[in-house]
């Protein structure tokens, strides 16, 4: 066991991996000596040497097409795209190869594509991005998101080991936040599993990424005001744990989820659509998106802030959740 | 469905006689499978569009019968004949045409798109061009990482050589020095769009000079031409060499696809041309080496209408998807 943050824990994941398994490799920009722009690899080209670590030209398509048929020769590539902002450089080969590949002609493509991933750091709009609806639009390929160092080093490991190509971004604020065990050599967090972090019957929290600590962090603040609530993180966005959401909304009667991606076409739209056609009639009251509105993120503070959701945001919608 | 292996390369860089006329039967069998497409398309039997390779058979044959059972291909459209020299059989590539479950999407993609096969180290291309590129180079890179002596080919056009994806490929190909040969089938058009308004230079293998790597320009209806410099690159990438850009110049003799009439085109190019159609001139270079006489020509023919026969009946014979497993698949 040790005490590791969120980007140690993805830095664990990686060595352990590419340790127990030859065929895991990774590239990137800046991933090789210099260990990646937010250090995520680093220490694994010193380890590995350039056959398993390569510093790639600045070339997603070209890059990740290179994964996509390093994939189809059996190896499991890890691709590093520096913010997840910039995976729309190389959109086209995930959601036309890498994701309709098996579907067509059976071949799997087993490759990681992982990225720094959202806001609260003042880094504007193109270094500060949630895109995450884009893919898991895209049936064929899998949306992980973790919300803690423990989660990111097993479902990296799980997203590492999954014959499908999966989508795997961190909440780059939580990157450095907070240490906390995280078991030492391999395991896996299921994909596809969601957690429950708090318990209650007044209402549901559904939340990934940077939004759980804020949603746990609410979810105690109505609690001391006797309001108790479900908080579940999802963990994984694509396929979405269906059950867990369910079963939550079906007891509480009310349900509010929390991403700090924009509002319109996104993961809470689809949440929202799934609770109001599976748990219509145990529903109270309309389910409740509280998300970024829908323009790209600002970088001023006050605009930031107003723009990403937060723990007393939270607190206060999710207040006049139960209480209508 | 039958379930070939790759042929084997030829021994020797000079190709022996036996492995002429194999090569000249592929052409033959590429063109008949092409024109038996045609008319079950005009006779409506197929759903959807089908893609003429008309007049690239020298370009396809040639070149993948340049690889190494080991080796990888992902190919275009207009590459039939390299999916036959490769071992995938008409059968398969006519129920594919058909949408029939015996195809080799079990009818999930259409026509040439999606042929993929593992076994056979084909890997299927996508419609956004030149997406295979990157792949292929994916697996050279693949060859190189596990230290095997294998070699990755990859076709891309006159058009999808526009693409950025195109200059990333070779890019990454260059500084990787990874085993990659790209065949870049200039046939002048790109759907309606001639060569003078898709570039400016003269001949697209001026762009390796820009990679440093070596870019060939080949006669692309000739077959003897297409091999030699196909295995000079092979040899070259497997040999740690580095990746080609062969220019194979050739001329689209029908339309982009089954329902286009491309009136856009001159007559008078398409006559020059076909007086220098690569079967024929295949023929008139065997003869002159007394490989290929009256008797044997009528014998390959034979054998091809034969096999084009039994292949459609095997094809028309095998059933349509069930629409119950449409949903199955979508993850490995």
């Amino acid at each position: 066991m040790a005490k590791l943050n969120l980007l140690e824990a993805v830095n664990r994941a990686l060595l352990e991996e590419m340790e127990r398994d030859d065929r895991v490799f990774v590239l990137g920009e800046d991933v090789g000596a210099f260990g990646g722009a937010f250090k995520a690899t680093a220490g694994l080209y010193e380890r590995f040497g350039r056959r398993r670590v390569i510093d790639t030209p600045m070339c997603e398509y070209g890059v990740i097409g290179l994964a996509i048929g390093a994939g189809l020769q059996g190896l499991r590539p890890v691709v590093e795209i520096q913010f997840a902002d910039f995976i729309s450089t190389g959109f086209d080969p995930i959601v036309q190869y890498a994701a309709t590949t098996h579907w067509r002609w059976g071949a799997p493509i087993p490759i990681v594509i992982r990225a720094p991933w959202g806001g609260g750091n003042r880094a504007g709009p193109f270094h500060s991005q949630c895109p995450e609806a884009w893919f898991a639009h895209v049936p064929g390929l899998k949306v992980v998101i973790p919300s803690n160092p423990h989660d990111a080093k097993g479902l990296l490991i799980a997203a590492i080991r999954d014959p499908n190509p999966v989508i795997f971004f961190e909440p780059k604020y939580l990157y450095r936040r907070e240490r906390v065990d995280v078991p030492d050599g391999p395991f896996e967090v299921p994909i596809g599993l969601a957690e429950r972090r708090r318990s209650g019957n007044d209402a549901t929290i559904i939340a990934y990424g940077a939004m759980v600590p804020e949603a746990v962090q609410a979810a105690d603040a109505l609690s001391r005001e006797g309001m108790e609530c479900d908080v579940i993180d999802l963990r994984t966005v694509s396929p979405f744990d269906r059950e867990a959401v369910a079963s939550s909304v079906r007891r509480t009667g009310r349900l509010a989820i929390v991403h700090e991606a924009r509002r319109s076409f996104s993961v809470g739209s689809e949440i929202a659509a799934f609770a109001s056609e599976e748990c219509f009639w145990d529903l109270d009251v309309p389910p409740l998106r509280i998300t970024a509105p829908d323009t790209p993120v600002p970088h001023s503070p006050p605009l930031e802030d107003r723009y990403r959701p937060a723990a007393a945001r939270i607190v206060d919608e999710v207040r006049k959740l139960v209480r209508t | 469905m039958e379930r070939p292996t790759p042929r084997a390369i030829p021994a020797e860089a000079e190709l022996s006689s036996d492995e002429k006329l194999e090569l000249y039967y592929f052409m033959v069998l590429t063109r008949a499978v092409d024109e038996r497409c045609h008319t079950l398309f005009k006779q409506g039997r197929i759903p959807g569009s089908i893609f003429s390779q008309l007049g690239h058979e020298a370009i396809a044959c040639g070149s993948a019968f340049a690889l190494g059972p080991n080796d990888v291909v992902a190919r275009m459209h207009r590459d039939l004949g390299s999916y036959l020299v490769r071992g995938m059989s008409p059968a398969r590539i006519f129920a594919q045409a058909l949408g029939r479950v015996g195809g080799q999407t079990r009818g999930r993609d259409v026509n040439t798109h999606g042929l993929g096969d593992a076994s056979l180290g084909i890997y299927g291309y996508v419609s956004h061009l030149p997406q295979s590129l990157p792949v292929a180079l994916g697996a050279a890179f693949a060859f190189d990482y596990r230290n095997e002596p294998r070699v990755a080919m990859a076709y891309t056009g006159d058009g999808s050589s526009s693409q950025g994806g195109f200059h990333e490929t070779l890019n990454i190909a260059s500084v990787l020095e990874a085993p990659l040969v790209i065949v870049l089938e200039n046939n002048g058009w790109a759907y309606s769009t001639p060569t003078s308004l898709q570039y400016k230079i003269e001949d697209l293998a001026e762009r390796a000079k820009g990679y440093d790597i070596p870019g060939v320009i080949v006669d692309g209806n000739d077959v003897l031409a297409v091999y030699a410099a196909s295995r000079a690159a092979v040899e070259r990438a497997r040999s740690g060499g580095g990746p080609t850009l062969l220019e194979m110049k050739t001329m689209r003799m029908r339309g982009h696809a089954a329902h286009d009439p491309a009136d856009y085109v001159p007559n008078e190019l398409l006559e020059r041309w076909a007086a220098r159609d690569p079967i024929a001139l295949f023929e008139a270079a065997l003869r002159d080496e007394d490989l290929l006489t009256d008797s044997t020509r009528a014998e390959v023919h034979a054998r091809v209408e034969a096999e084009i026969a039994r292949a459609v009946d095997e094809a028309e014979s095998s059933p349509f998807p069930d629409p119950d497993t449409l949903t199955d698949g979508v993850y490995a």
